[in-house]
């Protein structure tokens, strides 16, 4: 019972923050799976492969892969992805251990509803992955799930059936779980700071999670609703997202007055706040790890915070570029195209901020300081090719294209992964006691840096030949008859990259257990969570290195002036 | 260290791929793809140029301020460089929103200068129907209830009506050379979305609405059309073509289907 208190149903933020990590890995493991799965039916349609058939008796009989299966992988590997791997480990992974500890509060605000908030999305999970096991399989609407393709129920494909409700019920429930995680950590920044702990001396990596929750607050609330009338458009005949005459294998539907933009509208308020619940804290360690192994203060720690509230304001802001070819009015174009890029220019200040604290620095190149300089390279490279997608002009050609595919895997994924690598790297010691091995931390960042620029940036030029996402093979498309080679080249730096993850579990798992020993404060970093003594009272900012005539290059947070 | 030639090294051979890789965009045919392909140039040598320097930038940092035992100087920021880039980028990214408006507005806004063949595109999971009006130059009434595949009606033509009689239905999508075509956008079960590369033009066709979409095609020949909206288990394989004919060849086909259909 007391195991079960500690170590399952523990109220402890940092076991709540450990088990959303473990929750992100189950789940990373198995998208990038799923993806490797899929990458291989891209070069290799025809393929008779024995265990897709005792995996998926429907959906790969015989061993071949049909396309609504191929469709399904790609729906679960989308959401586990956006949600439970980049939703997670963020946020109710790494926020959970650490933002207490970094303003010196003894655990979260309501730790209760902190343990509640895991175990709904734990049920969320679950719920997500019932859809593979349920009659007719998982969903092949994509993440997005449009409607009416969402809305029709089995008619409108397999896996639209049962498995359409699970995949609505899990995200209700992970929109349920973040919206009491938001709470938590919101209230946690404004009521719980240590004396002395003025907001503006928190770390960025504390703003990046305030903010973060304050958008999810406002974001998953609309999602759950969106979800909830999706739920009651295909079960209680309801007709939000359905308009009259919809004629679907040669029968006519009973519904009329809806409106499918409606759902685009609404999943789309979320959907772009999302990538900002995703990136946010990403960014607040980012910026954290190149001061410390730059051992120089954050450059522009005002801006710092001023842009992070920008990008939360405009994100909220931008969600019709996502429908400039939607059907929406040709005018609210012109709108959201001129506010999606004005979000560049925060993200430009926070560019330019990053080269400026490595600017003139002591660089020491631990493996946190090389996925933070990593993530800085893709952010760059995957935020310009958003310059382009931003333009409604420019979107009449690229929209739902490979290019869209590699510009948000680029920026949304690889960037908030490599965020997360940095902090594994750079919190391992606090949160295990032990070091991880650096050489192994090196190869792992550098084969990763070149295997993830290998599978992202064929898709671009795929993308300016025209190739649609969401294609299960392309054989039939005469135009793409010479994009084979771009095809095998991204499938097999897709299963390099895959692989090279192996080094970085082994060296987790290994360094977990037999690890040397950590030193309290194994980077010489200013912030609370590398000190001994519980809620000290704190003198100064987050980030003073090198202060001329100071005994050492760092000074901590709670040593007195 | 080695972070900066791997750094240095990506750029050089993505810039190499985009300057003179295999894998491009389709010629375009008509003005607006022209003027299209225009502003994406212009915008790539913008944006390449910021890649390039940040990316250079970045690298540069890497080795020059690589640890040798220096002592970090203590900055916390420059206020007049933050306003520097911060007006910097705001005036260049919210230029290529207003410097790309013409070319949007000219597809979806602007008024059509010329009279427009008219073209009535159905699509369904997972197949496209385009209707044409016959000799007599009108469109039949359609009703839903008229709806039957098997019989090959897709779009639900009213027998009863005279001007249905004669209206052509094709599964590929024929067009005279330099005309003005407005299709009218229509969706039968869910979401599709009409692409024609060298066109330059996309656009989702959703149940419940007429979209219209115009487009001048100036060079004759065959372009394919892939659906570009996931729309079910076949949507990889919704696809048909375009076939822009001359006036003449176009005029006898149409008058040729026009005397099958009745």
């Amino acid at each position: 019972m007391t195991w079960l208190r500690t170590h399952v149903f523990s109220t402890d933020h940092k076991v709540i923050g450990k088990q959303y990590i473990s929750l992100a890995f189950f789940s990373v493991a198995l998208g990038i799976m799923l993806s490797l799965i899929m990458r291989f039916h891209l070069i290799r349609p025809d393929a008779k492969i024995g265990w897709f058939a005792l995996l998926w008796p429907t959906g790969a009989t015989g061993g071949i892969m049909t396309p609504e299966l191929y469709l399904s992988l790609m729906t679960i590997h989308g959401t586990l992805m956006v949600f439970f791997v980049l939703t997670t480990a963020p946020q109710g992974g790494f926020g959970n251990y650490f933002l207490p500890l970094q303003i010196g509060a003894p655990d979260m605000a309501f730790p209760v509803l902190n343990m509640l908030s895991f175990w709904t999305t734990f049920l969320a999970l679950l719920t997500l992955l019932a859809a593979f096991f349920v009659e007719g399989g998982a969903p092949l609407g994509g993440w997005t799930a449009y409607p009416p393709l969402s809305a029709l129920g089995q008619i409108a494909g397999p896996g639209q059936g049962l498995g359409m409700d699970c995949w609505i019920v899990s995200i209700a429930l992970f929109s349920i779980a973040s919206l009491m995680g938001a709470i938590n950590f919101i209230t946690t920044v404004l009521d719980m700071r240590t004396q002395g702990m003025d907001l503006m001396r928190m770390p960025l990596t504390c703003w990046g999670w305030f903010i973060t929750a304050i958008i999810s607050l406002l974001a998953f609330g609309v999602l759950l609703a969106a979800g909830l009338l999706l739920l009651m458009d295909r079960n209680l005949g309801t007709s939000f997202f359905l308009p009259a005459g919809l004629v679907v294998s040669d029968q006519l539907q009973n519904h009329s007055g809806g409106s499918p933009i409606l759902w685009q509208h609404l999943f789309w308020f979320f959907g772009h706040p999302e990538v900002y619940i995703a990136i946010l804290p990403g960014m607040g360690i980012v910026s954290t790890v190149l001061s410390v192994f730059s051992r120089k203060p954050i450059f522009g720690y005002k801006a710092m915070v001023f842009a992070m509230f920008a990008i939360a304001l405009l994100g909220f802001l931008v969600w019709g570029h996502h429908m400039f070819i939607s059907g929406m009015s040709p005018y609210s174009a012109m709108t959201f195209s001129v506010l999606t890029l004005a979000v560049g220019v925060p993200s430009a200040i926070k560019t330019f901020n990053w080269l400026g604290t490595i600017w003139g620095g002591d660089l020491h190149f631990t493996p946190a300081m090389l996925f933070a300089l990593g993530f800085v390279s893709v952010f760059v490279s995957g935020g310009l090719t958003g310059l382009f997608l931003g333009q409604p002009a420019i979107d009449l050609y690229f929209h739902d294209t490979y290019f869209v595919v590699g510009h948000f895997h680029m920026i949304m994924g690889v960037a908030a992964i490599f965020a997360m690598f940095s902090a594994m790297y750079y919190w391992f010691p606090k949160m295990h006691g032990r070091m991880m091995n650096a050489p192994l931390g090196h190869v792992h960042f550098y084969l990763t840096f070149l295997g993830v620029y290998a599978i992202f940036i064929p898709m671009h030029f795929l993308g300016i030949m025209g190739a649609p996402r969401r294609y299960s093979d392309f054989k039939e498309l005469e135009f793409l008859a010479d994009a084979g080679v771009l095809q095998k080249f991204t499938t097999h730096s897709a299963y390099f990259t895959a692989a090279v993850q192996l080094i970085f579990f082994g060296n987790y798992f290994y360094a977990k257990r037999r690890g040397p020993a950590a030193e309290v404060n194994p980077w010489r970093a200013t912030t609370l969570e590398w000190q001994p003594s519980s809620r000290p009272e704190v003198h100064r900012g987050p980030d003073v290195y090198s202060l001329p005539g100071a005994r050492e290059d760092f000074v901590m947070q709670q040593d007195k002036k | 260290m080695g972070l900066a030639f791997l750094v240095w090294l990506l750029t050089a051979v993505i810039l190499y791929l985009t300057a003179r890789g295999p894998w491009w965009f389709p010629a375009p045919i008509s003005q607006h793809g022209a003027e299209f392909d225009k502003h994406f140039t212009t915008l790539l040598w913008i944006t390449g140029a910021i890649f390039v320097a940040a990316q250079l930038l970045l690298g540069y940092a890497i080795v020059r301020f690589k640890s040798r035992g220096q002592y970090a100087t203590h900055s916390e920021g420059n206020n007049k460089l933050e306003l520097l880039w911060t007006s910097a980028t705001a005036i260049l990214f919210i230029g290529f929103a207003l410097a790309a408006n013409g070319i949007w507005a000219s597809v979806h806004l602007d008024q059509a200068t010329e009279a427009a063949l008219k073209i009535d595109v159905l699509a369904k999971q997972f197949s496209w129907n385009f209707r044409y009006p016959g000799p007599d130059g009108k469109l039949g009434r359609t009703d839903v209830k008229f709806i039957n595949d098997s019989t090959g009606n897709p779009f639900g033509l009213d027998e009863k009506d005279p001007a249905a009689k004669d209206d052509v239905i094709s599964s590929t999508i024929r067009v005279p050379v330099n005309t003005l075509v407005e299709l009218n956008l229509r969706s039968r079960d869910v979401i599709h979305n009409f692409f024609v590369r060298e066109l330059r033009i996309k656009q989702d066709l959703v149940p419940g609405m007429t979209i219209p979409l115009r487009f001048k095609a100036q060079k004759e020949g065959t372009y394919e059309v892939p659906c570009s909206e996931l729309c079910g288990l076949g949507h990889h394989q919704m696809r048909t073509t375009l076939i822009v004919m001359s006036n003449e060849d176009f005029t006898r086909w149409l008058v040729d289907e026009g005397r099958k259909s009745r």
